[in-house]
């Protein structure tokens, strides 16, 4: 396989700084992830991990640095912030469908809305990617009747929808029974092999060592690695690192 | 209870089933004993007040009730129409009020002031002074002509609900859960859109119960345009009053203001019951 590390970059974060109040949060983190790469990112709780996802997602505005989706430097104030926004796939730790619409409105609101399809077209996207997780006999019932996982796998469709150029998964499988997480971690399997681009915060760590091309992770507002699995996960040589994952090995 | 399936039980639930049974025949009779001496009391009181006889004559006198009867009808339908008007009239103000309440741009401050101003002022003003000031200080103004009572009544009732209104919707949107926005606006849909397809629908479900309620209250009091000397269901039955000295009308007045919210009550309370319902799956308490 090709390096990854050689294709063009989908995602450039550069310098960034995000502050709560007196708290620094993102203390100068700069990290890339390139076309079709899997970046897993780790660390403790507080580390930065969603507050570097809400960034991206221009759900929080960044303090200081630049932060590039291909071209476009999203912390530019004068670009349009929905267009961006409609760019990015992101999936969220407690799902968050829209309890009001059945499964296929959730997935096709997007493009009907913002992207003006047709209803037809719309839902019959929608369709097939359901059908491709085997949801499509769930199309026409509401989020309540399903369960975690497949209301997960929803959500996954509903961001995919648009095909975006990069896929944020945050915690995706946090809240989820941990019988439930199998399935959801398959269907991102499964995207990663299609050649998706995917950023994930993730408490996974056995995923996070198979399915990542590269794990970055964060220590009090700092990255403190940003390597292969093997590197990172199997090889540390800081001591800092050796602890947080012999913690999780322990668990 | 309905049983949707037939299941063989163990004798230990046969038992429970038993026990429950003449549990819930017990209570059942306690309830019918306690509504009759409940019954029982407010007669003996009434019958045994010295005043009696002439509180019956006055408020309960059947010829009276059938003579106000069809007047009392013919003012109830102002009302009516009254109170469709209104509803129309409060879901456009109101709305209006709560979303730009709920405005974060910068060109809307002016607006956000006066709709705060004006929910603010609203709220505390007594219903009958803003019926006063429209009714009486508008005609006063000359500018428009003569203008009709139930017109009048119409706005003030508008003005007075849609600053409650606002206040209510502005509570269900603001309830939605923040990632419901979050995940909406992750899909680029815009501030706009979000609300439109998002935060308003999850928000009106929410405050149903509390809207159906306010228009409940609307209804009687539309009630009030009276003051004005709109000849309402109220204003026909006082005319019957004056000319008769005799209060049954008034009687009559509130039992057609029962009969008109009685329906919108139950439909209330089958809605609040099944939300209720659905948002505690199970469990006994």
């Amino acid at each position: 396989m090709a390096n990854l590390q050689d294709n063009k970059k989908v995602l450039r974060i550069d310098n960034v700084v995000k502050r709560f109040g007196d708290n620094t949060v993102l203390d100068h983190i700069s990290f890339d992830v390139h076309q079709h790469e899997t970046v897993a990112l780790l660390g403790p709780s507080g580390s930065g991990k969603s507050t570097v996802m809400k960034c991206v997602n221009l759900l929080e505005q960044v303090n200081d640095g630049q932060i590039w989706l291909g071209d476009t430097d999203i912390t530019d104030p004068r670009e349009n912030q929905d267009k961006i926004r409609s760019r990015i796939g992101v999936v969220f730790q407690q799902f968050n469908l829209f309890s009001h619409m059945t499964v296929l409105n959730n997935v096709t609101l997007a493009a009907r809305k913002v992207h003006h399809w047709s209803r037809e077209k719309a839902e019959e996207k929608a369709m097939s990617l359901l059908k491709r997780i085997g949801m499509d006999q769930k199309a026409k019932e509401y989020p309540d009747r399903l369960s975690g996982g497949q209301q997960q796998r929803v959500a996954i469709c509903r961001a995919l929808m648009m095909e975006p150029e990069l896929l944020l998964l945050d915690e995706i499988t946090s809240a989820l029974d941990p019988l439930l997480v199998g399935e959801v971690l398959e269907m991102v399997g499964e995207l990663k092999r299609q050649g998706a681009t995917i950023l994930m915060a993730t408490h996974e760590m056995s995923f996070a060592h198979d399915a990542a091309d590269r794990i970055v992770l964060l220590r009090a507002g700092h990255i403190a690695e940003n390597g292969s699995p093997e590197e990172v996960m199997d090889h540390p040589t800081d001591p800092e690192t050796q602890a947080f994952f012999a913690a999780y090995n322990r668990v | 209870m309905p049983k949707d399936f037939d299941f063989a039980t163990s004798a230990v639930e046969q038992e429970r089933e038993e026990f429950r049974r003449k549990e819930r025949l017990r209570s059942h009779l306690t309830s019918v004993v306690s509504s009759l001496l409940f019954v029982a009391l407010v007669v003996v009181v009434l019958k045994n007040s010295p005043g009696w006889p002439r509180v019956k004559e006055s408020f309960f006198s059947p010829e009276y009730f059938a003579m106000a009867w069809p007047q009392v009808l013919e003012g109830l339908w102002l009302n009516i129409r009254v109170l469709g008007v209104a509803v129309i009239g409060v879901a456009i103000l109101g709305t209006s009020l709560a979303l730009v309440r709920m405005t974060t741009s910068a060109v809307m401050f002016p607006l956000r002031v006066v709709a705060r101003f004006y929910t603010t002022i609203m709220r505390g003003i007594p219903m009958i002074v803003v019926l006063y000031l429209i009714g009486f200080g508008i005609p006063g103004l000359k500018l428009f002509g003569r203008i009709d009572k139930a017109v009048l009544g119409t706005i003030a009732v508008v003005m007075s609900y849609s600053a409650y209104i606002a206040e209510v919707l502005r509570a269900g949107f603001q309830d939605v859960h923040p990632s419901q926005r979050a995940s909406a606006r992750s899909l680029g849909l815009t501030q706009t859109q979000t609300m439109w397809y998002v935060i308003i629908p999850q928000g009106l479900r929410k405050i149903a119960p509390a809207l159906m309620n306010d228009f409940i209250s609307m209804q009687k009091d539309v009630g009030l345009i009276s003051t004005l000397g709109a000849v309402d269901a109220v204003r026909a039955a006082q005319i019957v009053v004056a000319k008769t000295y005799n209060f049954t009308p008034y009687i009559v007045a509130s039992l057609v203001f029962i009969l008109m919210s009685v329906p919108f009550i139950l439909i209330n309370d089958w809605y609040s019951e099944r939300l209720r319902k659905r948002e505690q799956t199970g469990g006994m308490v």
